[in-house]
């Protein structure tokens, strides 16, 4: 067995909710600048101007790149040869975000009740985890801090099977177009398709975990993507919403066995300051 | 070309605006998010809002980071302006508001609103809240500070970069 520190995750997640929160994922920085050379008219080019304006302030200055920190989501790979000294993993998670939101300047936008109180947490606390266990002696943590516009414009629809792959299509595309400016265009969309309820929005968030310009594996679904990513671009909704070329940087499609009478297909959103890192103890 | 403007907003002003224009906004301009909202329009129905003259002033849909110390504010960016619009038309015609600055698109009755105040909707940049917090050169809380980040900020802006997104004659850019 390998034993880790609880202080240790704490201090690690802490330093991860600053980092994140700063800089892009891998791969957005040269999205931006091809959307700048694909993009027509002046206002497209001025809004991807700013938008590499404004990552670059974030970086050097280290001034959150939105004023949306976001809700915590964790995706966390737990080796079954680690134990964890002094607490439970789930706690050292939770008060690294306190930590971090707190004494890093972001914003604590979680609130303690969704219907009657809304009292705002001022930690950022609860953070959302989801562990899975693997074989090994490592700790493999991914953070995305996950805004509320581009959750908001997300949906799932649980389909009849006749509905095919034209129904998924449409799904995909009218969630897009619905969604409209509020997601913070050009996005990314993750698309969860098969398992259940709950276990298709977790793919189509698990999918938004994927290298920017990855494909899936199954030349299906791989096909499937590029379809659908033309096709999201193709809405002309372009950047913020005022019309262009460049409606997402990438589309990434997760699927899973599913019930027979059933077609989950869940898609999830999320906006041109696509954050996402991961440290690895 | 860039169209400069400042605050408070003219009539005149706000005519010369197209939508699609790109204008840099100078100037006091105060926050408001849904909480700030709400709170508006009990106090206003109640009769008892006072303090703040909001005659051609502009509103900014924004909840910012906390200022680091020594600094003014911290990321300052938009956030979706739909989850306001339905205060929208009652507080234009009691407030005296002209401009809106937030993303995404308005709702038919603030489209309406917009036309009868000859008033002014701004997209900011989503996302660009780094960016966005150097063009602020003053920031203080006026209203609700129990809100914290939901509190209404006094802001005073110097170029701030923004879209006309919904002219005084409704035209709309919005998709
Ligand atoms: S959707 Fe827009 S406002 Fe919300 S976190 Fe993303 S960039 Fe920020």
């Amino acid at each position: 067995m390998r034993e880790i520190n609880f202080d240790e995750i704490v201090s690690k997640i802490e330093s991860l909710c600053l980092s994140a929160n700063v800089s892009l994922a891998d791969g957005i920085t040269d999205c931006y600048h091809k959307a700048l050379e694909a993009e027509e008219t002046a206002m497209a080019k001025s809004i991807i101007a700013d938008c590499i304006e404004n990552q670059k302030i974030a970086f050097e200055e280290k001034v959150p790149l939105c004023q949306d920190t976001g809700l915590a989501v964790f995706f966390i790979k737990l080796g079954d040869e680690i134990k964890i000294k002094g607490g439970l993993l789930s706690d050292a998670v939770a008060k690294g975000v306190s930590l971090g939101y707190t004494k890093g300047f972001l914003r604590a936008s979680s609130l303690d009740d969704p219907l009657y109180d809304r009292k705002n947490t001022r930690d950022n606390t609860p953070p959302i985890i989801h562990t899975e266990t693997v074989s090994g002696d490592k700790l493999e943590i991914t953070f995305i801090p996950k805004g509320g516009g581009a959750e908001n414009m997300s949906a799932l629809k649980m389909m009849s099977p006749s509905a095919g792959e034209k129904g998924v299509i449409d799904f995909v595309v009218d969630t897009v177009k619905n969604a409209g400016g509020n997601p913070c265009p050009p996005v990314v969309i993750g698309v969860g398709i098969g398992s259940n309820f709950e276990g298709c929005a977790l793919l189509a968030k698990k999918a938004l975990l994927r290298e920017i310009g990855s494909r899936n594996p199954d030349p299906r679904y791989k096909a499937l993507e590029e379809k659908l990513l033309m096709l999201v671009n193709e809405t002309g909704i372009g950047p913020q919403g005022f019309g262009g070329k460049t409606t997402a940087f990438d589309l990434h499609v997760e699927y899973a066995p599913c019930h027979l009478a059933s077609l989950p297909v869940a898609v999830n959103i999320n906006c041109h300051i696509h954050r996402k890192q991961t440290v690895i103890i | 070309m860039i169209k400069k403007i400042s605050t408070p907003l003219s009539v005149e002003a706000v005519k010369s605006l197209k939508a699609g224009d790109i204008v840099h906004l100078s100037g006091v301009i105060y926050t408001a998010r849904d909480a700030a909202h709400k709170k508006l329009t009990e106090l206003v129905q109640s009769g008892s809002f006072a303090g703040i003259d909001f005659a051609g002033a502009v509103i900014y849909y924004c909840g910012p980071t906390p200022a680091k110390p020594g600094k003014v504010i911290g990321s300052a960016g938009p956030t979706t302006s739909g989850r306001m619009d339905a205060y929208v038309p009652y507080l234009m015609d009691k407030l005296g508001f002209l401009g809106m600055i937030g993303k995404g698109k308005r709702s038919q009755p603030v489209i309406e609103s917009i036309k009868k105040h000859t008033g002014v909707y701004f997209a900011a940049v989503g996302g660009a809240g780094a960016l966005i917090s150097k063009k602020i050169i003053k920031a203080e809380a006026v209203l609700f500070e129990e809100l914290g980040a939901e509190a209404v900020y006094k802001l005073e802006v110097l170029d701030f970069p923004l879209i006309v997104a919904i002219d005084s004659e409704g035209n709309d850019i919005c998709r």
